[in-house]
């Protein structure tokens, strides 16, 4: 079924399109392209600390520089590459899941995508200032982020743009799900990635201005004589960090729950049958949200809390293994006595599902405060939160690219190389980041340009598996491209389990998704 | 575990290209380390770790026979069932039964690891970029102090690049140190831990913990070591450019050569200390004073004394270096420069040290200035 949306005003035409749309599926576009691009800048700043690790001794780069790509790696794939590109998906998919026109504040949308090429752009050209870019780690501890040179403010008001763009793109999610949804699409009866979006938009507005606050304290600390994180004023370095994972944590699950949502998407369609524990799917989304609230300072365990504070949060942390348990389980249960094939979607969902199942294995090791004295700042939390993010949340932005592909352009993609794409990836990512738990086990630091000689073997063979897996991403970018120029029509449905109103749209969509409201049963 | 240890030394073999640097033995696990708390913990990380690998098998198993079975081209038709509540209660009750008999042993270990009475001894732990300073606290070893940083040769190793011959240093490389820190068996030691610049964190892996040192507060942890032996580590916080090259290393000895060991030390302290007294000629201060220069000021000003402009100044032909009166130039040293790298070195380096280092950077490099004496530096204190 085709809807009757008459295109009664199509794109502008030329740059200016770009420039001044309000369209959510251009903004969509948009968001995806600049997190692919952000994915391949960080990606090459990922490929110069293998290329220095690859052996012991220091070859390439000066460990200040080096510093610096470890903590513009990180900056670039949060705040660039992950957010953005979820933020690109819910603007792609959310009217159109929901039967909406478009998003409920256009002009806004403009707005927040474009804060983000300057913000990064910025934070980028810190590299040229006195003293280089950033190199404390994003985390950007005190005192030692204060030892930034020149690009210090830059960087700072560069975060302080990302954050902005994030909380206005949140607004709109949450406006545009609780006041366009088509008559007779309750809450619960939404699809999971809305639900994932509408959760972690909330998240996002609650904790990013936090770490706008946090931020703007290092800034007066430098520049304005304050003393917030200086013992020597009476201020407390460990505030920061607080301060900080108060924020951090609930953003390592914004970066999380949408893919959540996607997984819950694609595994139905793939095993033809529907998705077991829809309700306890949302509580659990819901409960992992309040719980992230609540563990923050685990990643703190050796900054010398009382007693007290370290066994409330390991208890909290291992409780958080519960939900997201829960999760993993409604997924087998889904694929269970389903009727299965197995495209280049339903390859990285379930990709997803055993590598992040991996990520939260380690994740509930961490989480055990003595074991942590160990772990901590080691390989193994490096391992940990590759294995949660990239084979997680990147793995799950992929597949969503494959599954929404033909929907987007109207052409299917190259199955056989997006196959190979997820071959190649996946046995080179485990090459890359399953040795990083031995290396961490067995003593090596994390944020270090140089190391002993015993860690040589697993660094090498990392780096090998780093390199096949950089190069292999190209691959990716190759075949959208290519599904975009052209390929065979997709149908509407595109795929024969897919259920919901955004399958009900031809393929590509109209420019306004639904202009009159889908029935929902 | 042979049999998957000898599939990895095959894939290790086909990986190793470079068989200069690759080494015999493959760490995979945790160290069981050389203290009791070491052994709980480790303990307590291979508990939860086969408890993950159970719930694992559990899970992939019944996940991977799906994938086989329950497929299209099986001919299998898809089942509706969409919802179980006995389901979601056994799923989510199990692992909370799991998980409450996973924090019973994990708190005993944590009450333990954070109980620091009746210490025999107590040291203090100073992480300055980029090294350790030990202050012994109280015993017979009060007063004295060791700064250790990364051992000289391999210093220079590092900075050769791909030139360099690391296997010289078999395991050792970038884990050795000019000076340790030296304790003896069998004694309960409690450590202060504290930073004077950034924050960083002291870690022996065969101790079984690490611990942040962070300027202005003073974390406290502590050890039994009963084995005597040479235990190593490194900082584990980022903590600037040469984060990497600021090692631990803990030399646990028997009682009885312990104690000779701080003989030995004090004796050296009181003659530094006289030596202080005497005036000491611009040979002597040039030739001491470029060793500590190397280790104490070269990673940042640089072993030519260019320094990293704009961050790190040269000092080679810096104003401060070359003016008569040498004032300014102890007082940078001595007290350091708020808000910059640029540390107090007061409690860092002695009299001698001092007045040798400034000597040298004044000497050095075509700089001429006049020379200081350990007496102009005590005087200044
Ligand atoms: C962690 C890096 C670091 C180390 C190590 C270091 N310095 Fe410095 N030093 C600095 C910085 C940064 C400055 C500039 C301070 C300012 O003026 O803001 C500085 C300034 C100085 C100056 C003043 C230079 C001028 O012309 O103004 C002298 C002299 C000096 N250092 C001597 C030493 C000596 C002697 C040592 C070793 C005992 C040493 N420094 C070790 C970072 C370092
Ligand atoms: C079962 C659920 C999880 C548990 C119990 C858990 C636990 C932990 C703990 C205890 C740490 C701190 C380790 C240390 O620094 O010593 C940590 C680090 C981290 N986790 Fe997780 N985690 C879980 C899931 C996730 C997820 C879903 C993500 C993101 C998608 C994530 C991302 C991270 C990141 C980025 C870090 C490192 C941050 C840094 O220090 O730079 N984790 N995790
Ligand atoms: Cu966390
Ligand atoms: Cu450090």
């Amino acid at each position: 079924m085709s809807t009757a949306t008459a295109d009664h005003h199509g794109p502008a035409r030329g740059l200016m399109r770009w420039v001044t749309t309000t369209n959510h599926k251009d903004i969509g576009s948009l968001y995806l392209l600049f997190a692919l691009i952000m994915f391949l800048i960080g990606g090459a700043m990922a490929m110069v600390i293998r290329a220095e690790l690859f052996q012991p001794g220091l070859q390439l780069v000066d460990p200040q520089f080096f510093n610096s790509m470890t903590t513009v790696h990180a900056l670039l794939m949060i705040f660039g590459a992950v957010m953005p590109a979820f933020t690109g998906l819910a603007n792609w998919l959310i009217p159109m899941q929901i039967g909406a026109p478009d998003m409920a504040l256009p002009r806004l949308n403009n707005f927040s995508f474009w804060l983000l090429p300057f913000a990064f752009t910025m934070l980028l050209s810190t590299f040229f200032m006195n003293g280089g870019g950033p190199a404390s780690g994003w985390t950007l501890y005190p005192p030692l982020s204060l030892q930034m040179d020149a690009g210090f403010p830059f960087m700072i008001f560069a975060i302080h743009l990302a954050g902005i763009s994030s909380i206005m793109g949140s607004i709109n999610v949450i406006v545009t799900i609780l006041n366009m949804r088509a008559p007779g699409m309750t809450l619960m009866k939404m699809p999971l990635f809305v639900w994932t979006w509408l959760i972690t938009a909330y998240l996002l507005i609650a904790t990013m201005p936090v770490l706008a606050g946090a931020v703007t304290m290092l800034l007066t600390d430098k520049f304005a004589g304050t003393s917030f994180f200086s013992a020597a004023g009476g201020g407390d370095p460990v505030m920061y960090q607080h301060i900080f994972w108060f924020f951090g944590h609930p953003e390592v699950y914004i970066l999380i729950l949408p893919a959540f949502g996607i997984v819950s998407a694609i595994l139905p369609t793939f095993a033809r049958k529907p998705l077991f524990g829809y309700s306890s799917m949302v509580y659990a989304t819901a409960s992992i949200a309040f719980l992230s609230f609540i563990v923050w300072a685990h990643h703190m365990f050796t900054v010398g809390m009382p007693v007290v504070g370290e066994l409330f949060f390991m208890y909290a942390t291992m409780m958080i293994a519960v939900p997201t348990g829960v999760k993993v389980f409604n997924w087998i249960s889904t694929m269970w006595r389903g009727s299965m094939t197995f495209e280049t979607p339903m390859l990285f969902a379930v990709g997803f599902i055993i590598m992040f199942t991996i990520g939260g294995f380690s994740g509930l090791m961490l989480s055990i405060a003595p074991a942590d004295f160990q772990y901590h700042d080691t390989y193994f939390v490096v391992a940990h939160f590759h294995y949660v993010l990239v084979t997680g949340a990147i793995y799950s932005i992929m597949a969503a690219v494959y599954y929404w592909l033909p929907k987007w352009t109207g052409h299917m993609y190259d199955e056989r190389l997006g196959k190979l794409h997820f071959w190649i990836s996946t046995i080179s990512v485990n090459v890359l980041f399953f040795p990083q738990h031995f290396l961490g086990l067995a003593g090596m630091p994390r944020r270090i340009p140089d190391y002993s000689v015993q860690f040589a073997d697993w660094n090498m063979i990392s780096s090998l598996g780093g390199f096949v897996f950089g190069l292999s991403q190209l691959m990716f970018v190759w075949i959208i491209f290519k599904a975009i120029r052209g390929g065979r029509k997709a149908t509407d449905q595109v795929w024969e389990g897919a259920q919901g109103l955004e399958w009900t749209l031809s393929s590509p969509p109209p420019y306004h998704s639904f202009n009159q409201p889908p029935t929902v049963r | 575990m042979s049999a998957s240890s000898r599939w990895y030394q095959l894939l290790l073999a086909l990986f190793s290209l470079n068989a200069g640097t690759a080494v015999a033995d493959y760490a995979l696990n945790m160290t069981q380390g050389v203290t009791r708390t070491s052994q709980a913990v480790y303990d307590l990380h291979m508990i939860i770790f086969w408890i993950c690998v159970a719930i694992g098998i559990v899970v992939f198993g019944v996940m991977i026979y799906a994938m086989f079975r329950h497929r299209k081209s099986r001919g299998v038709k898809a089942a509706q069932f969409h919802e179980s509540t006995t389901m979601e209660l056994v799923w989510t009750l199990i692992p909370i039964i799991i998980l409450v008999s996973m924090a019973i042993p994990a708190t005993r270990v944590l009450l333990a690891m954070e109980d620091t009475s009746d210490a025999d001894m107590t040291i203090k732990v100073t992480g300055i970029q980029w090294k350790w300073k030990y202050d012994y606290v109280d015993t017979e070893a009060e007063g004295l102090s060791v700064v250790s940083s990364l051992h000289p040769d391999h210093n220079e190793a590092r900075q050769l690049g791909a030139d360099a011959d690391l296997t010289v240093f078999g395991d050792t490389y970038l884990l050795d140190v000019d000076n340790p820190l030296v304790v003896p068996t069998g004694k309960k030691i409690r450590f202060l831990l504290t930073a004077a610049d950034v924050i960083h964190s002291w870690w022996v892996p065969d101790l079984g913990w690490k611990k942040d040192a962070i300027p202005g507060f003073i974390n406290e942890s502590w050890t039994i070591i009963d084995q005597p032996g040479v235990y190593r580590g490194q900082c584990a916080e980022l903590c600037g450019r040469d984060h990497a090259f600021m090692p631990v290393v803990v030399v646990a000895k028997e009682p009885a050569e312990y104690a000779a060991w701080v003989a030995e030390q004090k004796q050296a302290a009181v003659d530094i200390a006289n030596s202080a007294d005497r005036v000491w000629t611009k040979a002597e201060l040039m030739a001491k004073g470029e060793a500590v220069y190397q280790t104490n000021c070269a990673a940042c000003h640089q072993p030519n004394g260019q320094g990293l402009p704009p961050v790190f100044p040269a000092l080679a032909g810096s104003a401060m270096a070359t003016a008569e009166d040498p004032a300014a130039h102890i007082d940078i040293v001595l007290n350091g420069k708020a808000g910059s790298a640029m540390t107090a070195y007061r409690d860092i380096l002695n009299d001698v040290d001092l007045a040798a280092v400034i000597t040298y950077e004044r000497n050095a490099w075509g700089n001429q200035a006049s020379i200081v004496q350990p007496a102009d530096i005590k005087a200044t204190r």
